[in-house]
């Protein structure tokens, strides 16, 4: 692992977007039962060839039951001096239920550790802003402004764990292990140009949204641009944050349904729309034309979490699937599992001597969703509006 | 005897008296009376050549060259032969210099320092050939956001609640700009309607009206309202894939139009509705705008006039101010905004304006998409730029820089044959384009000219996926306003900052 650069890249570095190839996997319980960590790890550490130890992370949600009501944000600190400063300006405009340090496994060779800290905490209500924006808010203003600090994640009863080494050392450092979650996602990663830093590895988080995500945002610009004009502050330079901001517009701030926003980001082409009956050609066609600057361009796949509206997992590839993504589910049809490489699921296979029902390859540009309590709502070979009944209001 | 002021012309007619046939084609084609046939030969009178290259194109022997007359005067870095030309024309006529077409000063070019990206090892490029790469977009206001509901019980039971405004879809992201009937012939405004109608994209009315023919078009056309009003009628405007409001024009900005009474032909009354023979004079404002709060009330009486089935825009010069003037549009209600930069184009401009007033559009752009942006406002509209955009490269460019469409109209003439000699004002143009002289007009064969500006959209269409493709896009959407794949070459950085995009090896 590298022991530098926790809060920010070092300056040589900034300004410059990271480009790299990922390993990615992720699962959900359906029945929302929580697991440990030992097939997450699995899962992603059999991936090697996707990573150079230059980075790796895990998300669990439903990891803090006790405090399922208090946002959890975890922190990448520099230097006690930083912490301080930040408890109390935490405390001053919110109330801290706890703060904490995460546990962690530190090499005895290690003189300047991050301080890896958690704070459960309650904005004060307001009425002009709901509590969630004011989170948005408050994690933009400490990533921009807070020297010495960096927020990996903001979610209530969910938790990102991640740094700068190869994935079987974060799984150790952060002990992966003893987490329990109905859901994981995982990431690792082969970067092409920088050297790192820790709260630039995946997965990015804001509230109950995760990403991770294998590819290169080829829009990224646009994308980039676009959340700009609705507060966002793109200040990583990666692409991943960009689908983050993008899925927290899209469904948590416009409420527009998961399997729809999945549309928008990676809209059916207009030859296939073309081809529809007229209400599905006015929804896809306003959508385009709606959020054409939330489209996703280039090659990616990515696993998301969401804690809203309800504990959700989703798989995306881009319409050209110029990036793997396969699908599993578990032979009790109580999982469903997630992986850039089918290799993920023969390890659990013969490690754990677990068993599949089926494993496929969901198509390119249609997710895969999958919802605790619901099921699988979508396998990702569907056409766009098939299982879901639209009705279109005024006129067509 | 008094001295001789005449002004010392930039050509010399060469004609090759050996080869000459003495068919006088070239004399008949020369409407700028340059050439004609003395009994003996042909004699050609350099004052009188604009250098637009008909003889040459007409002479079946290949006997005549138009060459650069420059021989003689003395050499001064500052009077250049261009100012001293100005000053011998206005000591000589005492009146405002005419101009058309462009700004033709040696201005650096903005999209000539801009440099595009392209996918190496990280993203795999598209081939446009293999896999779809798409150009369509959709013209028109859009809503800030799609409302949804999702019925709680059951999930997959979803309506779709929100009212959309109308919007155009066209094939590629080409607009023709706004040339009147009256700029141009009929023929010229027929063959560029067939074409934009064959390639599915847009082409301005300009502010003459729209012919009677030319209805059929009309879901391709945008028409226009200037200040003058001309041939403005419910049909006019209901008959339309947009609606423009002309306050400004890139290449006379501040300035109205005069198209004068002995080209107001029958045709050209019937379309503008105004008498044969008067004078069409477009003020130089509109004298129902003189406040953003008049400009929004045209926008929603005409909203009102087509029932809300048209989207309304606006088009403005590119200014120094013109961020805060496109937000106060937007604000207004405009669905759609054009603004056109200093080097854009005219039939008839006072040449001190033409050559002098305005800002390029590669700025304006990148200062009006920036600011509508802060403003939350310009995802709702629709972004169109021009002001010379020559090629595909400039359209390419103007799209990364944050434009929904780019719109031309120089390049739409010299495919049919202009050859830019800058003297369309005279309405003696010999290729038949600026032109209102049956002679001259017949001259423009509708279909060639149809064809080859088919032929030019359809490779501009092409050169833009090519691009796409080359930067890993598959979709001319995630270009728009893509600074990240420009870089900057020139040599002032200031530039590279105002349009926000990187220097080369940044
Ligand atoms: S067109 Fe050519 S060949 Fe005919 S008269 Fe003119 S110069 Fe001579
Ligand atoms: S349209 Fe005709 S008059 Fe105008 S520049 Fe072109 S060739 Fe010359």
């Amino acid at each position: 692992m590298k022991w530098n650069n926790y809060v920010s890249l070092s300056e040589k570095f900034r300004n410059q977007r990271v480009f790299d190839g990922c390993g990615i996997s992720g699962f959900i319980n359906l029945d929302g039962k929580r697991e440990n960590g030992d097939q997450i790890i699995d899962m992603l550490s059999i991936l090697s060839e996707r990573e150079n130890g230059l980075g790796a992370g895990f998300a669990g949600y439903g990891i803090y039951p006790r405090y399922k009501e208090c946002y959890a944000i975890h922190l990448l600190i520099e230097d006690e001096q930083s912490k301080e400063h930040l408890i109390r300006y935490l405390d001053e405009i919110g109330n801290i239920i706890q703060s904490e340090p995460i546990p962690t496994k530190i090499p005895s060779n290690v003189d300047n550790p991050p301080i890896t800290w958690r704070i459960f905490y309650e904005p004060r209500h307001k009425k002009s802003i709901s509590d969630d924006e004011q989170v948005v808010k408050l994690v933009m203003n400490l990533n921009d402004h807070f020297n010495g600090v960096f927020v990996i994640s903001s979610g209530k009863n969910m938790g990102v764990f991640k740094g700068n080494g190869w994935s079987h050392e974060i799984a150790e450092f952060y002990n992966i292990k003893d987490y329990k979650a109905y859901m994981w996602l995982a990431h690792s990663r082969f970067p092409t140009n920088t050297p790192g830093w820790w709260g630039g590895a995946h997965p990015f988080n804001l509230l109950g949204t995760s990403v991770v995500h294998n590819g290169e945002i080829t829009s990224y610009g646009t994308n980039m641009r676009y959340l700009e004009s609705f507060g966002y502050k793109c200040t990583l330079l990666t692409d991943t944050e960009v689908i983050a901001y993008l899925i927290d517009l899209l469904i948590r701030k416009h409420k527009i349904p998961v399997p729809i926003a999945t549309m928008a980001l990676a809209p059916p082409l207009f030859s296939t729309i073309e081809a529809m009956e007229p209400r599905y050609q006015i929804a896809l066609k306003n959508i385009r034309a709606t959020y054409r600057s939330a489209m996703l361009n280039g090659p990616f796949s990515v696993i998301v979490g969401l804690s809203c509206p309800k504990p959700t997992l989703v798989g995306l590839s881009d319409r050209k699937k110029l990036r793997p993504l396969v699908a599993a589910i578990s032979e009790n049809k109580n999982s469903i599992f997630l992986s850039s490489e089918e290799a993920s699921f023969k390890r659990l296979k013969l490690k754990e001597a677990f068993n599949f029902k089926k494993i496929w390859q969901p198509k390119s540009g249609t997710a895969i969703i999958a919802q605790v309590g619901e099921g699988l709502l979508r396998n990702g070979m569907e056409t766009p509006f098939e299982k879901i009944n639209l009705t279109v209001e005024g006129d067509i | 005897m008094s001295l001789n002021h005449s002004i010392p012309s930039y050509f010399h007619i060469k004609v090759d008296r050996e080869i000459c046939r003495k068919c006088k084609r070239c004399t008949n084609h020369c409407s700028y009376d340059a050439l004609s046939f003395n009994g003996e030969r042909i004699v050609s009178d350099d004052s009188k050549c604009v250098a637009c290259q008909r003889c040459v194109a007409m002479c079946p022997a290949g006997a005549i060259r138009i060459e650069k007359n420059d021989s003689f005067l003395p050499f001064h870095g500052n009077y250049t032969r261009r100012i001293r030309n100005i000053i011998w024309a206005q000591s000589g006529n005492g009146g405002v210099l005419l101009s058309a077409t462009g700004n033709d000063r040696p201005i650096r070019t903005i999209f000539d320092d801009l440099l595009l990206d392209a996918c190496q090892v990280t993203n795999p490029s598209i081939d446009p050939l293999r896999e779809p790469i798409e150009t369509k977009i959709f013209f028109g206001r859009k809503p800030k956001k799609i409302v949804f509901s999702e019925d709680p019980k059951k999930l997959n039971n979803i309506s779709l609640k929100t009212e959309f405004m109308p919007n155009f879809e066209i094939d590629s992201p080409i607009m023709v700009g706004h040339m009147s009937l009256g700029s141009i012939s009929y023929n010229a405004c027929m063959a560029i309607y067939q074409a934009a109608k064959e390639l599915n994209i847009l082409a301005g009315s300009g502010e003459g009206g729209l012919h009677q023919d030319f209805y059929e078009y009309g879901p391709n056309i945008i028409t226009e309202i200037a200040s003058g009003r001309f041939g403005v009628d419910i049909n006019y405007l209901q008959n339309a894939a947009g609606i423009e409001i002309k306050i400004g024009q890139g290449a006379k900005p501040g300035h109205g139009g005069h198209l004068p009474g002995e080209k107001v032909n029958t045709l050209i009354s019937q379309t503008r509705m105004i008498p044969k023979g008067s004078d069409a004079l477009s003020p130089y404002p509109h004298h129902d705008i003189y406040s953003i709060e008049d400009l929004a009330q045209l926008i929603s009486a005409l909203k009102e006039a087509t029932r809300y089935k048209v989207p309304i825009g606006v088009k403005i010069a590119a200014v120094h101010n013109s961020a805060p003037i496109a937000v106060g549009i937007v604000r207004g209600g405009a669905d759609f905004l054009t603004i056109d930069g200093f080097r854009g184009g005219t039939g008839a401009a006072p040449r001190i304006i033409r050559d002098h007033a305005g800002i390029p559009i590669e700025l304006a752009i990148a200062v009006v998409d920036k600011r509508l942006r802060e403003e939350n406002l310009r995802d709702e509209v629709t972004l169109v730029a021009g002001g010379s955009i020559r090629y595909s490269a400039d359209l390419i460019k103007a799209i990364a820089l944050g434009a929904d469409v780019g719109m031309c109209c120089m390049p739409v003439l010299i495919a049919m044959g202009c050859r830019v000699c800058q003297q369309c004002f005279r309405g003696l143009c010999s290729w038949g384009i600026a032109t209102q002289q049956e002679y001259l007009v017949k001259r423009l064969d509708i279909d060639v000219s149809r064809n080859r500006i088919i032929n030019l959209f359809h490779s501009w269409n092409e050169e833009l996926k090519e691009v796409l493709g080359a930067m890993g896009i598959d979709s001319v959407e995630s270009l728009r306003s893509n600074r990240d794949r420009l870089r900057y070459i020139g040599p002032n950085p200031k530039i590279a900052d105002i349009l926000g995009v990187k220097h080369a090896g940044e």
